[in-house]
């Protein structure tokens, strides 16, 4: 139970904001090979050596996938790179096959955008200008069913189970430059961002834009200062939010946290919290 | 030139995540020494005007067109498997958080 | 008829003096008889041999028209994947896999109707100058079984030298082919990078890999190498371009008017004193049939070995990354209570050998942030310079040609402990790879003090394989005629009826 309210927050402090939200695409074929996307199909059989990331198997690039990422960048008024490359992120999950994520680093396909959003203030209808930092293009990870244990969740489970058929899926990360100034408004700017953007993907034609489905996942990451300092605090980023309302929620919530924090004198931790609940049957 | 100590070396194995003994890492530490004394000649030439090589071939946009074509039958996606339930790959409790 | 070149067999099976079913059982007959004292093979596929064969000359009898080596046999290196058949790559990590899928090189191999006998051994996941670091023991050379028939390919190489099989498939990252051909006196080509697929291969250093032709003789090489080669859609790095024209080549032997270039920096210096003899009476020979010999220059070639021990290791920290224990391979550890990561950590230490952990970790530091630039970077720019000074050399000469390596057959265990010395066996053969060229390795005698093998390399610019074999054929050629039989007759027997 949070001691502090909302507006005690805003009294003191400012948020800064920064979203990175992954959009599935909704080409028929996966990234790096031929095999299907259609969604909630049986475990398993959608899969190839190629995104099972079998011994020998090697990536070829979806060109459709390569056209859509250009596309979002153009509607989000990005310059596009004249050259650009994939790179391997290496790191250990078993949800990705090969233990890495052939996703993009210094070479991204889209540079330097923006959209503008609209909020109801106070003061009436407020037009905020996000930046965009880059859009790139990456691919998706397996599922895990966590089983055992009392919530589902991975914490406590026994043991996982694994269905590839996601992985492999293009996925395309958009990310912003940091977003300040939104004040009292960093819920609502950070759900109106995220909505104005799936409208954008949708009318585009590149992703179904379901945000339950998880082909738009959006990461929320939240720091708090004094008002009037320039000292930048602390953030936490709360991962694979799946709904609009909770997009607002995260923000909300986190600034509550870290205020509770900072007025103790305590530090805010990077706390990265999971919004997704899991269940027995695959989603 | 840097040399590694034991513990920069522990530290490497548990990044690609292997399980080393003492024995092997006291090994690899003396060993490394060894090698990366060799191999950093190439700082010699590796001037600023010089490009790097990632690849011999400058292949550029090699891709395929967006068609399905059959995947694997879960027997054979799974057939190399450690373990499986239900049509998937059972893994033992994971520890870290999804990225 | 097992001492036949691939090319002689495949004449006497157009001819219908033998049958496919009739050279498999031969040569499975042979490797029943010698490869307890070998140990070339780690998997022999009597069964899927046999019917390989059988399928080769029922289509045969029909009057099918086949390709040119239907129904000859094949080793094939164990780190191309082949269906339901075991790969194991040297590794105890793959132990018992059997592949859902086929290589592209074993596809072709299949269509072309090449009967494949087994999966030959090798250093583990391909890194290794000796096959010792085999999981499964190593690989002895039939020229000595005391002594090491190169790696990582020692297997496919003693194979052949054994009359085991008359064709074999190897993979060569910095020498892999070159240098076991080289030790066992036989002939083995990496091509140009890009010119066969590499889907199927399992990755060691995706940006030097490269799967290869291996026999007794040029020719059998070549026909090999068209049967493997050409562009695959699944292979983003494979070229798309037409195969080089290499059995031509290599039947017509042409070399009058080439331009052989001597590379100062790989002559010799230091090389043991046969080997250089060798080198140097082979150039005489090439000079006689109407090359002209000169002498190039590559200043960078002494950066080569440091490049590569960054770059390979860096690379095969990530291709191995996947060995996790989750989907394939070896689980070990998996007992109550213990984690997916502790399961991945225990596994990987005991299905890894020493080689491939030290190569693992090396290349985990060299692509760590803080250290990138200075090592994995730094490398990558090294090989600018290599490539540049082959473009430099080249533009002078045809062919460039060196010893393939600085010594013949070392003991077994004689540089088992020395990494670095062991490194230095790929000192001619790495720039090669690094580059992305052509590289061949064919037999010019052995050497005096040892009576062991020596190895010529040759040299041909992307995409001009067909050079190596012109420059091959005639060598082979003029050292026939000064031999009197082919090099392979002067090794010993090895025991029951040849």
């Amino acid at each position: 139970m949070s001691a502090l309210t909302y507006e005690d927050v805003i009294s003191k402090y400012e948020p800064v904001l920064g979203l990175e939200v992954h959009v599935e695409l909704n080409t028929n074929s996966k990234m790096f090979c031929g095999c299907s996307t259609i969604f909630g199909a049986e475990p398993n059989t959608q899969t190839c050596p190629v995104c099972l990331a079998l011994p020998g198997a090697l990536p070829v690039v979806n060109e459709k996938a390569i056209e859509s990422t250009i596309l979002i960048g153009l509607a989000l008024n990005c310059s596009i790179a004249p050259f650009s490359r994939f790179a391997r992120k290496n790191y250990f999950y078993p949800d990705m096959p090969k233990n890495f994520q052939i996703s993009q680093y210094d070479e991204p396909i889209c540079v330097n955008g923006y959209v503008d959003v609209e909020i109801d203030t106070d003061e009436g209808t407020q037009s905020f200008r996000i930046e965009i930092e880059r859009v790139h293009m990456e691919e998706d990870t397996g599922k895990s069913l966590h089983v055992g244990g009392s919530t589902g969740r991975i914490h406590g489970a026994d043991y996982s189970l694994l269905d590839y058929n996601r992985a492999g899926i293009p996925l395309v990360e958009i990310v912003t430059k940091i977003v300040p100034g939104t004040g009292k408004y960093a819920p609502e700017v950070a759900k109106a961002y995220v909505a104005e953007l799936r409208d954008i993907l949708r009318a585009l034609g590149v992703s179904d834009v379901k945000m339950e489905q998880g082909s738009l996942r959006c990461d929320a990451n939240v720091s708090l200062r004094l008002i009037g300092s320039d000292v930048l605090g602390t953030r936490s980023e709360t991962k694979n939010v799946n709904s609009l309302r909770s997009v607002e929620r995260a923000v909300r919530g986190e600034m509550i946290r870290h205020a509770e924090r900072l007025n103790k004198g305590e530090k805010v931790k990077k706390l990265f919290k999971k919004l997704v609940t899991f269940k027995k049957t695959p989603a | 030139m840097s040399s590694l100590s034991r513990d920069d070396v522990a530290n490497l194995a548990r990044l690609a995540r292997i399980e080393m003994t003492d024995k092997e890492l006291e090994n690899l530490t003396t060993e490394f020494g060894v090698i990366l004394n060799a191999v950093a000649r190439v700082q010699e030439v590796a001037t600023t005007d010089v490009a790097a090589t990632s690849h011999p071939l400058a292949l550029t946009n090699i891709f395929r067109t967006d068609v399905v074509i059959p995947s694997l039958t879960p027997e054979e996606a799974l057939s190399g498997a450690p373990a499986s339930e239900d049509q998937r790959f059972r893994v033992p409790q994971i520890l870290g958080e999804e990225a | 008829m097992i001492k036949n070149s691939a090319a002689e067999m495949a004449q006497s099976l157009a001819s219908g003096s033998t049958t496919s079913v009739a050279l498999t059982q031969a040569h499975l007959d042979r490797i029943a008889e010698v490869d307890e004292k070998v140990h070339a093979f780690l998997h022999v596929d009597t069964q899927g041999a046999l019917k390989q064969a059988a399928d080769v000359d029922a289509a045969r009898a029909r009057g099918e028209k086949l390709s040119p080596l239907a129904g000859v046999p094949l080793a094939l290196k164990d780190v191309l994947v082949q269906k339901d058949v075991p790969t194991t790559c040297g590794s105890k990590i793959l132990e018992g896999w059997r592949p859902p899928y086929d290589s592209t090189v074993v596809s072709k191999l299949k269509s072309a109707g090449v009967v494949i006998l087994g999966k030959t051994n090798m250093d583990e996941f391909a890194m290794g100058s000796s096959t010792e670091n085999s999981a499964y023991g190593p690989t002895h050379n039939p020229w000595d079984l005391t002594r090491i028939p190169g790696g990582s390919g020692g297997g496919s190489s003693a194979a052949l030298a054994a009359f085991e099989a008359p064709l074999a498939i190897g993979t060569d990252t910095g020498g892999s082919i070159r240098q076991p051909a080289a030790v066992t006196g036989t002939v083995g080509v990496k091509p140009t990078y890009g010119g066969v697929s590499r889907y199927g291969l399992v990755a060691f250093s995706s940006s030097l890999d490269q799967a290869g032709p291996c026999a007794r003789t040029v020719l059998d090489t070549a026909l090999l190498h068209e049967v493997i080669a050409g562009h695959d859609p699944k292979d983003s790095t494979s070229i798309n371009a037409p195969v080089p024209q290499v059995v031509a080549a290599a039947k017509s032997g042409d070399v009058k008017g080439m331009k052989i270039g001597v590379v100062k920096e790989l002559n010799g210096d230091g090389y043991q004193a046969g080997v250089r003899q060798r080198f140097e009476e082979s150039l005489e020979l090439l000079a006689q049939a109407g090359a002209e010999i000169v002498e190039v220059s590559a200043p960078n070639f002494e950066y080569a070995l440091a490049a590569y021990y960054l770059i390979a290791p860096s690379e095969c920290s990530s291709n191995l990354a996947r060995f996790d224990a989750m989907r394939y391979g070896l689980r070990v550890g998996d007992t109550d209570g213990a984690s997916a990561e502790s399961v991945m950590n225990m596994t990987r230490e005991v299905g890894f050998g020493r080689e491939v952990k030290r190569r693992i970790l090396l290349g985990t530091y060299a692509l760590s942030s803080g250290y990138y630039d200075a090592y994995y970077g730094s490398a990558q720019k090294v090989r600018t310079l290599i490539t540049q000074d082959f473009n430099n050399a080249f533009a002078k000469c045809d062919v460039m040609v060196s010893p393939t390596c600085p010594t013949t057959a070392f003991k077994i265990g004689e540089k088992a402990n020395d990494p670095l010395a062991m490194y230095l066996n790929d000192i001619a053969t790495i720039p090669v790879n690094m580059a992305g060229i052509g590289g061949m390795s064919l037999p010019c005698g052995v050497a005096p003090e040892d009576g062991l093998p020596v190895g010529f390399q040759i040299m041909s610019p992307v995409m001009q394989d067909q050079r190596m074999y012109s420059v091959g054929a005639a060598l082979e050629a003029a050292l026939l005629s000064k031999w009197g039989a082919p090099l392979l007759s002067q090794a010993p027997s090895l025991g029951g009826a040849a």
